[in-house]
């Protein structure tokens, strides 16, 4: 999660990377010094937590290396041959796409009209707010275990369905190959709408009144105002919900591991379920880490897009 | 923003609310079904009454929750600490000197937003065997702050950018050196930065499963997700047993919340202004 923010910022970036802010010419003919070694602390840790480990898992994912001796051999591009033609992995590379596309638009959706509805004068509008933020914060290891008892075969949900005269639309919701990635994707979207509320509502506050009264003297009903003035003007809070749902879909492993397992089959194995299962069950390192490689490079081709779409957005 | 209530927004009020109560429910029901015998096969919307709380002794005797919540603590505490000191210091010169290796530094650091944890995970497991880390809390702890300070550097030297100079040049007249003047002034000054900072690395951490799966599994040093996983797949079906675990793991966090959820929700939607 924590990690979920820097993208989000990193949204900001051209706006605050472009402009050399006059405080700091100005630092340094008053004198302020700020002394380069403050930065040191924090770019060693960086390097040596961050920096060398993925140069070594980009570096392996070429060889053979087993994780554990010091030998290895040249391997070129055979691991991410076995990558593209696994049949396990191509099902993950499959169900993480699909997960983290519907993830993504079913949980800015809901988001979007949540903000919407909350953005105006009813009354209980703080405490609802609190309301559908609060599966954010929860553990998604938890939330998973919770959606993984209510969609049992006699769970809630089908208790729940059975009750209102539909027995019939009642499934073995995580049982079934057919349904059980939709049933993780139901648990995500319901653990992480509130957060696309909390940015669509911020985004809403800075859409200026005056706009709207004008929209509405030149008579455009609600429906209009909405899709032609507001909407618009929310781009920015799309962009960064977007990102942030489709990122965290990619990284997709608690709420599987809770609910699933990966099961049924290779149903709702995820690229994370199978890097953990490739590493440390079944000890296919060089496997793991073309896998851990490829997932990198879906993540790092998104930023770049989402990058370009924030700058054609500040111009 | 309309600003009288009319019979619309009475319909929209009552259309939320509704929503709202659906939106609860799993959480409503991992209460409820934790204070039910634990041999009850009634469903989550039957009122468990009179409650029961003999699953949370159970739970957390044989999940060893006391040492896991301990565990998370300290991971959590110590980590953020270390997070905001660290990321803090950094941040100054960052956003106070002009020169190319200042710049170069920070777009350095940003490029660790494109990197996921899984791609640095694999290697870093057998760098933390050989230094001899594996299964201890200072792994997680090191990788937290690690992964943390490209968001964490970011965060503060955009906050302190915006900060006026005045400050820092009086503190100068004064004859305060850099080290005295960061901390006696700026520091203080970015108060709302590192608010932001604390949340949303403590959020993350404690929730955090990936990786103190990998390094703590099996050492007798879990945190409280991961002794959860290992109590849940030992007593998969007794549902109110295994719901007093969770209840008992989500607590601190959701208390946390609950008592700021202010400055909570205000952090996770802070990204916005950049």
């Amino acid at each position: 999660m924590a990690s979920t923010l820097l993208e989000e910022r990193a949204a900001a970036l051209p706006a605050a990377a472009s402009l050399t802010p006059s405080p700091r010419r100005r630092a340094r003919r008053a004198g302020v010094v700020a002394p380069w070694w403050f930065v040191a602390p924090a770019v060693a840790i960086y390097v040596f937590i961050v920096v060398v480990p993925s140069t070594r898992g980009a570096f392996f994912s070429f060889t053979d290396w087993n994780g554990l001796a010091g030998d290895w051999s040249w391997v070129g591009f055979e691991n991410f041959a076995d990558v593209f033609t696994d049949r396990a992995a191509q099902a993950a590379l499959w169900n993480t796409l699909v997960l983290a596309v519907l993830c993504t638009v079913i949980q800015n959706a809901i988001g979007l009209a949540l903000a919407v509805g909350l953005h105006t004068m009813v009354k209980s509008r703080y405490i609802l707010r609190v309301v559908f933020f609060a599966p954010v914060v929860l553990t998604p290891l938890v939330s998973g275990y919770v959606w993984s008892y209510l969609l049992s075969p006699n769970g809630t949900v089908n208790e729940v369905l059975r009750g209102l005269g539909l027995g019939f639309l009642a499934q073995d919701w995580l049982g079934d190959p057919q349904y059980a990635l939709y049933s993780v994707v139901a648990a995500v979207v319901w653990q992480f709408a509130g957060y696309s509320m909390v940015i669509f509502l911020a985004g809403l506050q800075a859409v200026p009144e005056e706009i709207l009264e004008a929209a509405t003297i030149d008579g455009a009903g609600p429906w209009r105002r909405f899709w032609s003035v507001t909407f618009p003007l929310l781009n920015g809070a799309v962009v960064i919900n977007v990102m942030l749902s489709l990122i965290g879909g990619l990284k997709q492993f608690d709420q599987v591991v809770a609910m699933t397992g990966g099961g049924p089959g290779t149903a709702t194995e995820t690229i994370s379920t199978l890097i953990y299962k490739n590493a440390f069950l079944l000890g296919e390192y060089p496997f793991s880490v073309a896998l851990a490689v490829v997932m990198t490079i879906l993540i790092a081709g998104l930023s770049a897009i989402q990058y370009r779409l924030t700058l054609r957005k500040a111009s | 923003m309309q600003t009288r209530y009319t019979g619309l927004t009475l319909v929209r009020e009552i259309v939320l609310i509704g929503v709202a109560v659906v939106w609860f429910i799993p959480i409503l029901a991992l209460v409820n079904v934790s204070l039910k015998p634990s041999n009850s096969q009634t469903n989550a919307l039957t009122f468990a009454w009179p409650p029961t709380f003999e699953n949370y002794g159970r739970a957390w005797e044989e999940a060893s929750l006391g040492a896991a919540l301990m565990n998370s603590t300290i991971v959590a505490v110590v980590s953020i600490a270390f997070i905001v000191a660290i990321s803090a210091l950094a941040s100054y010169p960052l956003a106070r000197v002009t020169r190319a290796w200042s710049r170069w530094t920070f777009y350095g650091l940003l490029g660790g937003l494109l990197i996921p944890a899984q791609l640095a995970l694999l290697p870093l497991y057998s760098t933390m065997r050989d230094i001899g880390l594996l299964g201890s809390l200072w792994s997680v702890i090191l990788i937290n702050i690690g992964t943390a300070m490209p968001f964490s550097i970011f965060l503060y030297t955009t906050f302190m950018r915006d900060l006026p100079l005045d400050y820092e040049e009086a503190a100068l007249l004064d004859g305060c050196g850099p080290v005295r003047s960061f901390l006696s002034v700026v520091f203080p000054l970015v108060r709302p930065a590192t608010g932001t900072v604390i949340i949303l690395n403590l959020v993350g951490i404690w929730n955090e499963f990936f990786t103190p799966l990998l390094y703590l599994s099996g050492s007798g040093n879990a945190t409280a997700p991961v002794a959860i996983y290992s109590f849940v797949s030992q007593y998969v079906t007794v549902w109110p047993l295994v719901f007093a675990g969770l209840v008992i793991s989500v607590i601190p966090i959701l208390a946390v919340y609950f008592s700021l959820q202010k400055y909570v929700i205000k952090g996770f939607a802070g990204g916005l202004k950049g």
